[in-house]
């Protein structure tokens, strides 16, 4: 244990020693929205060794489930206790944690939102995410050239949860958007009238709501042949649901994520292309942007033409289709997480 | 005998009052109330029928169809085959929140068992099942023996267990396509039997079973007997020869064992073993049990009852989902459900044949 401590005190000060001198103090918190989803733990992994790189300390904090808000506002006044240099915040509600953020930001501190934006954006400094509208703009694209006839193409959605979270609004409306569908009000799913969309269902992200999403769109419609999912797990549950009825040659699913296992499941046939992003880069580039901010007080701008920094998509499918940029499996497997 | 003796003491002066404010309609009135005591799955079983011919008027063949309603089934089968487990912890009085925790981690030693340790399929599903009985019989020892309440018993072996199985699975998802070429006995309970437009898993088919068989120890044997005698009182249980602890460490085990094979089916469901499922399957369980009319008292209800408590769940949101209903709508009857459940309940423990 005392070899332990003294190899750990030796490693952070030469990490110390070798940027500013300020950084040796500065500390960056991390708070997700829960400790469990794999792409939660790879950003904790990817701010973890941005954070030894530059020699600054890394707290982490995470709700005990996805929609645990307290756990989230009392992270929050911890890192203003302990004198953090700044904040990356994976919000759980968007809307109600603005309060905190803006007595984090008076208190001084940077706060970069992660992954999901704030409500409103200009909440916290910055945004650092994916382009989720983009994301699903393009797995909607992908799916309009791989199908037969897209013109009578027969749709089913599964979304996050009822409560239609940012980031699922935008996978959703950027599907069907890229998809060649009307979607109406933007900030919403649910208000298209296409007649192709045959129902929009609620998996809760995970691949039991994945399954029960999918057996209830099929109740709707058997002749279902696209499917879109909010995320890998879900779309996995989807394709259980399909091969118990023998239709999972008939529909193909289309997700998002690019973690390890749904890349996986891109070879192996289950889904059939899915929008990836990079966690790790996100996280890292966070812990990066608030060292930078609080040594030469220069702020992270935004990526240009957007209103938040993008961190980048891929589209990883193993049947290309003509116009659209995509990344083979096997360069999806390089670059992807969990 | 009836499931529900009512306790010496409790019968005698609430026997009298009814007798005063309802003496005029007391022989119809208690005719349909002894009913009821008597077969606590009647009412349960009125509202599934009522339920599902008023969505198969409202949504025409879509729903009257056997895909359809087997499709039920098979979305009730994990959430019914927990609330097996449930049904007879809560005929003993008790409760069991950690129901849902401990399919899960039964089925993460599963997989993981499998595919870190490398031993066969076969083994790691009895590791599995013995995980379930451990825990539940861990639950019995503490609620029997330290004379803890179950709710807090489970409670705190709700959080340990979901905790372990987090830190054990990392989280991480065994794929299904892996399970399928390594250990398919993993699967076992997904596969499926078709008849006609009819689809069962062998998920369906145990819930079925288990129904069977639990109906049958319970009404037949002297264990059975004991369990309801225990719920009702134990105090005059034990005084009758019942070994009441035993008993309960009994129930307590054999509810971890059935958790075990929920977890199995669970597997079986999901194609992929996921450390994320079944976490409110604790909550629909319970659900599934008060509209089944089991007594949260104890000593009073019947499983089969359970098994129709959680197809009313599965009929309602199904039935409603194809009438298009937003999804809060599914939450909101249930809840009333719930509570009509709950009064029934009530009225019949006060008033006694």
């Amino acid at each position: 244990m005392k070899y332990l401590t003294t190899l750990a005190t030796a490693a952070l000060m030469t990490a110390g020693m070798s940027v500013a001198a300020s950084a040796a103090d500065t500390s960056v918190c991390l708070i997700t929205k829960d400790a469990t989803n794999p792409f939660f733990v790879k950003m904790k992994e990817g701010a973890q060794a941005k954070a030894d790189e530059l020699g600054v300390e890394l707290r982490s904090f995470a709700g005990k489930y996805d929609g645990d808000h307290e756990t989230q506002v009392s992270a929050i006044e911890t890192c203003i206790a302990a004198g953090a240099g700044g904040i990356l915040l994976v919000a759980t509600d968007s809307k109600a944690i603005t309060g905190q953020v803006k007595k984090a930001r008076d208190a001084g501190l940077v706060v970069i939102a992660l992954d999901t934006p704030l409500d409103p954006m200009d909440a916290a400094d910055m945004t650092f995410a994916t382009d989720n509208f983009l994301a699903g703009e393009l797995i909607g694209k992908w799916a309009a050239k791989t199908v037969d006839d897209p013109a009578n193409a027969k749709i089913g959605l599964i979304n996050i949860n009822v409560t239609q979270p940012s980031v699922g609004v935008l996978r959703n409306q950027g599907f069907l958007t890229g998809f060649g569908i009307d979607i109406g009000d933007k900030s919403k799913w649910g208000d298209e009238t296409d007649s192709r969309i045959v129902g929009q269902e609620i998996g809760n992200g995970n691949a039991e709501g994945g399954r029960k999403g999918m057996e209830n769109l099929l109740a709707i419609n058997p002749d279902i042949n696209v499917v879109y999912t909010i995320n890998e797990p879900t779309a996995a549950g989807a394709y259980e649901a399909l091969k118990a009825f023998g239709k999972q040659d008939d529909a193909v699913i289309v997700s998002v994520d690019g973690g390890c296992p749904g890349v996986a499941n891109v070879e192996a046939g289950v889904i059939g292309a899915t929008a990836q992003q990079y966690p790790l880069d996100m996280a890292g580039k966070g812990v990066e942007a608030i060292v930078k901010a609080v040594e030469t007080g220069e702020m992270p701008a935004a990526t240009e033409g957007k209103d938040f920094f993008d961190t980048g998509v891929g589209l990883v499918t193993d049947k290309p289709v003509e116009g659209l940029e995509q990344l083979t499996v096997e360069e999806g497997k390089n670059l992807c997480w969990g | 005998m009836t499931d529900a003796p009512g306790s010496a003491e409790e019968r005698l002066p609430e026997q009298e009052t009814v007798a005063e404010f309802n003496s005029s309609h007391k022989s119809n009135f208690h005719r349909l109330l002894g009913f009821l005591q008597t077969t606590p799955s009647a009412i349960p079983l009125f509202v599934l029928v009522t339920a599902v011919i008023i969505f198969g008027i409202l949504n025409g063949n879509r729903f009257f169809s056997p895909f359809a309603l087997t499709l039920i089934l098979q979305q009730v089968a994990i959430v019914g085959i927990v609330a097996v487990a449930q049904s007879l912890v809560i005929l003993t009085a008790g409760i069991d929140l950690s129901v849902g925790a401990i399919a899960v981690i039964s089925s993460v030693i599963m997989g993981k068992f499998t595919f870190d340790l490398g031993i066969p399929g076969e083994l790691a599903v009895l590791c599995g099942l013995a995980t379930g009985l451990f825990f539940g019989t861990a639950n019995g020892l503490l609620v029997a023996f330290v004379k803890l309440p179950p709710f807090i018993v489970t409670l705190g072996m709700w959080q340990i267990v979901l905790a372990a199985n987090f830190l054990y699975s990392g989280s991480v998802v065994i794929r299904s396509e892996e399970i399928a070429q390594v250990a398919p006995i993993l699967q076992f309970f997904g596969r499926t039997i078709t008849v006609g437009g009819a689809v069962f898993t062998y998920g369906v088919i145990l819930l079925l079973f288990l129904v069977l068989l639990m109906s049958y120890i319970l009404s037949q044997t002297a264990w059975g007997r004991h369990v309801y005698a225990v719920g009702d009182d134990p105090d005059a249980a034990e005084l009758s020869g019942v070994k009441v602890k035993a008993t309960l460490v009994s129930v307590y085990a054999i509810g971890g064992l059935i958790c075990g094979f929920a977890g199995w089916a669970l597997i079986g469901r999901l194609g992929s073993v996921s450390p994320q499922a079944g976490q409110l399957a604790n909550i629909e369980s319970i659900t599934a049990v008060v509209i089944g009319g089991i007594s949260l008292f104890g000593g009073r209800g019947s499983v089969a009852g359970t098994l129709f408590g959680a197809l009313i769940v599965g009929v309602f949101t199904l039935g409603l989902r194809l009438l298009g209903a937003d999804v809060q709508w599914t939450y909101l009857l249930i809840g009333a459900l719930i509570i009509f459940a709950v009064t029934v309940d009530q009225t019949i423990r006060k008033v006694s044949l």
